[in-house]
């Protein structure tokens, strides 16, 4: 017998978006505050199981029509390749570096390339748990 | 060029990302695995060469000092063992190619023997104690997955034992690390070994932790009493992977002790060395009593694995110019004639249907090439002179004899002459002998499977006929690894 879920729906339609939002707050806050690229996955691979368990796998599947095997694969290109930058400068490998750059609206920031390793990170997190997740979930 | 010693890990690692993404177009797969197979064998033997030129080449990993930083160093031994280390995988990759069947390969084979890879490289270039460990962890679990892929039955049961002895040994690793680092506090190998000369006072804490590191190190590289896990699951996966497996991973527990022992826990030797020849001298008894006992001929190879880390610790226990230069001799060839073995065995097993050796009988008669093949490499296994196996343990021997363990020189005959035995059974009972299969009746075929293993059965020729050009090498590492300072040097650049 199929239960009627909606107080569970609506409630993960609104409080979906606060779980990402903190989740991207998360990711960008780790250079000088506790978070970081693995915190920052994890956050959102919860957000997303929140929406398998309310909305179930086939819509989650519609909704995010990724492989996140190939999501975690990116990730770790993209940690491989800012650690291969380095190359081009003729540095030691995984040498990041940083500068500050005025940006429309958000004005002077400090923009770091560890960012984009962390960006790498984040993804394989992401990647990883919701093989996990929707791995064991499916029925064989 | 700053960033060669990246490469060998870098190399495996980027190949096995690739991979990733088209994991069911096959022939791209190989096409991709051979091309950086090829490459990582190149830029390995520029390292050597690069290495015997300058010296020590070291890395510092982000630009960041040691011991602040990671650091990668490229020692004369470590450049010779990754060498061996893409020397080997190139055939075992073509070997593979040919027979773990088209449904293993579309499941991410590829990307998972490279993970291996970097994990086996790193382990062997990297200069921090806490680096090694995650190392050991790459090359672990891409080896959790490669041992249960395909999941056959005796596949499953055996790798939930392994991993579990593995979840232990790397457990205690990590306590290992903890007990040192609370002592010395730092994780660098050269610091560590720097603090650790400097103390005043002999430090009984050390020699703790020392034994639990080869409490560690001999679990991941099987050394008597904790080798009982690794006959049932070596032999569990296809012998491509069994092929990997025996070649590497031991090795890069012996290569931990070889390091740890000659780098940093050099305060109590009279303790510490004697334990280990005296484990080292068990291990090789132990090891060939499980390969004469066996009938499965699988069995009886893998008993063979722990036969020779024995011989390799014996080596490093001596603590002296030539026993440390017989060590890595012998531990060079061993990977390179294991890897032969397991291919050839494989090959073996394939052709028979069976791996009992009661139920196979004339092979050679339809498959000439393997038998000859086989016959040869148990000749290098065993050490006949013109082959590889000789003059490690010719130097091991004279190792021991200057230091006065006759006991142990003794011992090593007698498991050098019982490998022989178990070794050579199985080629009176499998090749020669009574023919049990008419060819109609065989099971398959050695199509492909041949050129691996002649090249691995070349290689090994190669380095006992080519003895001589390799020494300068070998004696180099030896070197290092008696003078810590050298590596000390190098390192910390003070």
């Amino acid at each position: 017998m199929r239960q009627n879920d909606i107080i569970l729906q609506t409630t993960t339609k609104i409080v979906l978006f606060i779980i990402l939002a903190f989740s991207v707050f998360m990711f960008f806050n780790g250079h000088n505050n506790p978070g970081g690229g693995f915190v920052g996955g994890l956050m959102t691979s919860s957000a997303i199981v929140l929406f398998m368990l309310a909305f179930g796998l086939e819509t989650t599947k519609r909704i995010l029509p990724f492989d996140f095997k190939l999501v975690a694969a990116s990730g770790l290109l993209i940690a491989i390749l800012t650690g291969m930058g380095s190359f081009v400068f003729g540095v030691p490998f995984l040498s990041h570096t940083f500068g500050y750059f005025t940006i429309p609206i958000l004005g002077e920031m400090e923009l770091a390339t560890a960012t984009l390793f962390d960006l790498g990170v984040y993804l394989v997190v992401v990647g990883v748990t919701l093989t996990i997740i929707q791995t064991i979930g499916e029925d064989s | 060029m700053t960033n060669l010693l990246i490469l060998p890990i870098l190399i495996p690692f980027l190949t096995g990302v690739i991979l990733l993404f088209f994991p069911k177009q096959i022939t791209a797969q190989r096409t991709l695995s051979l091309i950086s197979g090829v490459a990582l064998i190149a830029v390995n033997i520029f390292l050597v060469i690069d290495i015997a030129q300058n010296g020590i080449r070291t890395l510092e990993i982000g630009g960041w000092s040691p011991p602040y930083g990671i650091v990668l160093v490229g020692d004369m031994l470590a450049g010779l063992l990754v060498t061996s280390t893409a020397v080997l995988s190139l055939p075992i990759l073509i070997y593979s190619i040919h027979s773990v069947g088209k449904e293993r390969e579309g499941f991410y084979y590829h990307s998972f023997y490279y993970f291996l890879i970097t994990g086996v490289s790193g382990a062997f270039l990297t200069g921090d104690l806490f680096n090694l460990f995650v190392f050991f962890e790459v090359m672990l679990i891409a080896s959790y997955i490669l041992i249960v892929h395909g999941n056959t039955k005796r596949q499953l049961r055996e790798s939930f034992k392994y991993v579990l002895i593995n979840v232990m040994s790397s457990a205690l690793f990590v306590i290992g690390v903890a007990y040192l680092y609370s002592v010395t506090g730092t994780l660098n190998m050269a610091h560590l070994s720097e603090r650790i000369a400097s103390l005043d006072v002999e430090a009984p804490i050390l020699t703790v932790i020392a034994v639990l590191f080869l409490i560690v190190f001999g679990l991941k590289g099987a050394l008597f009493p904790l080798y009982f896990w690794l006959p049932a699951s070596y032999a569990a996966p296809p012998p491509a992977i069994g092929a990997i497996f025996g070649a590497l991973l031991t090795k890069v527990g012996i290569y931990s002790i070889f390091r740890t022992y000659s780098l940093i826990f050099t305060q109590d030797t009279e303790f510490t060395h004697t334990l280990l020849a005296v484990l080292a001298a068990c291990t090789m008894i132990a090891g060939v009593i499980g390969a004469i006992a066996h009938q499965d001929v699988m069995k009886i190879l893998v008993y063979n694995v722990i036969v020779a880390v024995g011989y390799v610790l014996f080596g490093v226990s001596t603590l002296n110019e030539p026993g440390f230069v017989g060590a890595i001799y012998y531990l060079m060839h061993d990977m390179i004639i294991k890897a032969a073995l397991f291919l050839i065995i494989g090959a073996l097993i394939t052709v028979a249907g069976t791996s009992h050796l009661k139920q196979m009988g004339g092979i050679i008669k339809y498959h000439a090439k393997l038998g000859w093949l086989f016959f040869v490499a148990v000749l290098a296994l065993v050490g006949i002179p013109p082959l590889s196996g000789f003059i490690g343990k010719l130097m091991l021997i004279e190792g021991g004899a200057e230091r006065g363990q006759y006991w142990i020189i003794a011992a090593m005959m007698v498991s050098s002459l019982l490998v022989l035995y178990s070794m050579i059974r199985i080629f009176l009972n499998g090749f020669y002998g009574e023919i049990k299969l008419e060819r109609a009746d065989q099971h398959g075929t050695t199509k492909g499977l041949l050129l691996p293993c002649s090249l691995l059965i070349a290689v090994s020729a190669l380095i006992g006929l080519g003895a001589e050009v390799l020494y300068p090498f070998v004696s180099t590492a030896a070197e290092t690894l008696l003078n810590p300072e050298i590596y000390i040097d190098a390192v910390l650049k003070e």
